[in-house]
């Protein structure tokens, strides 16, 4: 007997595309109408499949089935509730309702209804982590576990923060306008933003769990795709951020090794770096090369575009690399692009024009709670040869560590330290672009204490 | 051998997330599958609405239901071969709706030689 098996996160991604139909439906006031028609429909798409198995097209039959539940709900409760104002009198009327409701079910008309949710999730009155976790909630089907476990945070934290972020885009009256350019392009970096935070929570987030993190660049990736697909978010700033997801993604399966350690950037296996990845990132860097503006994701795709086209990590041009940083620091300054600055002198310049740099950082108090600091310190402290200077600060790090993956990586070089290793340590995993999640963080927990009462 | 019927009860008013789901889906068919390959499972079944009418007594009274408790409904039921009633039920715990609180009812066909 042939039992069809639901293909990657099948019921996660349609749950996305049938919540936000639904909410084009009714209206997003009534998100947690659409929710519930949502609910049903997996409810009886799950007792039917467990026995019959899956249909051959089990996206269309779910769309269906959440199709004629909106039916449902519109003939019951036509004269009860307001539906979403633009077209409530097509769905008042029974010779008007039917036709306009499958047409809203089109595909292409569900495309509009994803990016007009992204837009609504992205609404500056939530906190950029909220937007984050509202969109990994509506759009990706995330569960509030899975959210919680992505974010290190708790059941009920993340219970409290969805929320409230779904009473402020209830609140909001009316979904995002997509077909209005000025308002596009107003929200549009919000909407960057998001995407780029919820692909570095993936790329070097807390979590310890990798597949967990390999699915939130994925999510990212894919929204971010959405944006291409619209004649309006087809531009340069976009194509930057799809080069960064691309050139970073492309990466992923070398920095785990098989027992769950992380590898440096340095010693990763580059033949395992994905080279369709790489070369799509080439692309869209290229494209993101129009028009004058140059953002963040400009420079950081760039700075991973020269890490991806070095053929082993001798021939990374680091000169390129700390003037890209240059850059950065006058775009985007923070105390973590310095750091990263700081490393990439030391690679070309030597420890300890690096560690001069280090200790040069404006405010690099606030790196204080971030064990790779302290870990930066000891890899230069090494490299000159000062063991016991590397040891202490690498143990400092160990207690900061946030992840048994971060804590085994300290481990071992607090041991390199005791063991006086001196070869030329090639093991540094914050040599990495990740140190830039951290930025984001810093300054997303900045800018949530500013936006907290809501 | 010998023909069973399994008949599936519960289990489907625990709230679940999409990835939740589909697991549960994913155990569905993995089970069959195993049944199915070592020759235990005759037919598939079928899965049943849980809204019905009862038609009942002499007066043929016809009300809405079955009343019953949503984990008491019969979402389903299948046929399975097995060498005996202890047979039948020690295959049945691999069956994913007890995992969601739901049960299994194993009840043997009647052999009947006529």
């Amino acid at each position: 007997m042939h039992v069809m098996q639901p293909g990657d996160h099948l019921f996660r991604r349609e749950s996305g595309r049938m919540v936000a139909a639904l909410t084009r439906i009714f209206g997003v006031h009534n998100l947690a109408l659409a929710e519930d028609v949502v609910q049903d429909a997996f409810c009886r798409a799950l007792e039917i499949w467990r026995i019959r198995g899956m249909p051959e097209n089990p996206s269309a039959w779910l769309m269906a089935t959440a199709k004629n539940g909106a039916l449902d709900v519109l003939r019951r409760e036509r004269t009860a509730r307001s539906f979403a104002p633009e077209l409530s009198r097509f769905l008042q009327s029974e010779w008007t309702l039917a036709p306009v409701v499958e047409e809203l079910f089109a595909a292409d008309a569900i495309k509009d209804d994803l990016l007009r949710m992204m837009f609504s999730c992205c609404q500056p009155r939530l906190s950029e982590q909220a937007q984050v976790a509202l969109a990994l909630h509506i759009l990706c089907g995330f569960s509030v576990d899975e959210i919680a476990s992505a974010f290190v945070t708790t059941h009920a934290a993340t219970e409290k923060r969805l929320a409230r972020a779904k009473k402020a885009l209830v609140g909001s009256k009316r979904l995002f306008d997509v077909t209005m350019p000025a308002d596009f392009s107003a929200r549009l970096p919000a909407v960057h933003r998001a995407l780029y935070l919820l692909f570095n929570e993936g790329y070097h987030g807390a979590s310890a769990e990798t597949a967990v993190r390999v699915e939130l660049c994925r999510e990212a990736m894919r929204l971010n795709a959405l944006l291409l697909g619209h004649p309006l978010g087809t531009t340069p700033t976009t194509y930057a951020l799809a080069a960064l997801m691309c050139l970073d993604a492309a990466r992923l399966a070398a920095r785990v090794d098989a027992s769950g350690n992380l590898i440096s950037l340095l010693d990763q296996d580059r033949s395992q770096w994905d080279q369709e990845l790489i070369a799509e990132g080439l692309k869209f860097l290229e494209l993101s090369a129009t028009g004058s503006e140059l953002t963040q994701y400009h420079l950081e795709a760039a700075i991973a575009s020269i890490h991806a086209c070095a053929r082993r990590t001798e021939d990374t041009d680091w000169k390129a690399i700390v003037s890209l940083y240059d850059r950065l620091m006058t775009i985007r300054p923070s105390p973590i692009v310095a750091l990263n600055r700081a490393i990439a002198i030391a690679q070309s310049e030597g420890p300890q024009r690096g560690l001069e740099e280090m200790c040069s950082i404006a405010d690099r108090d606030r790196l204080a709670a971030y064990p790779f600091y302290s870990a930066a310190l000891g890899e230069l402290e090494l490299r000159r040869g000062r063991h016991e200077a590397a040891g202490e600060h690498f143990r400092a790090a160990l207690a900061l560590a946030r992840n048994p993956m971060e804590r085994r990586f300290l481990n071992r070089r607090v041991n390199a330290c005791e063991r006086g290793d001196t070869q030329k340590v090639h093991d540094e995993q914050f040599w990495d672009r990740g140190l830039f999640s951290t930025e984001t963080k810093l300054e997303a927990q900045d800018r949530n204490r500013a936006s907290l009462p809501l | 051998m010998s023909e069973f019927t399994y008949l599936y009860r519960g289990g489907r008013d625990t709230p679940q997330s999409p990835e939740q789901r589909q697991k549960q889906l994913q155990k569905w068919a993995a089970w069959f599958k195993e049944l199915g390959t070592s020759g235990h499972l005759k037919e598939l079944g079928h899965p049943l609405e849980s809204a019905g009418m009862v038609v009942k007594g002499n007066q043929k009274i016809v009300t809405d239901g079955p009343y019953a408790e949503a984990k008491d409904l019969v979402g389903g039921f299948s046929l399975i071969e097995a060498k005996d009633l202890a047979h039948a039920v020690e295959l049945s715990k691999g069956c994913p709706v007890l995992e969601v609180g739901g049960s299994v009812e194993v009840r043997p066909v009647m052999q009947i030689n006529m």
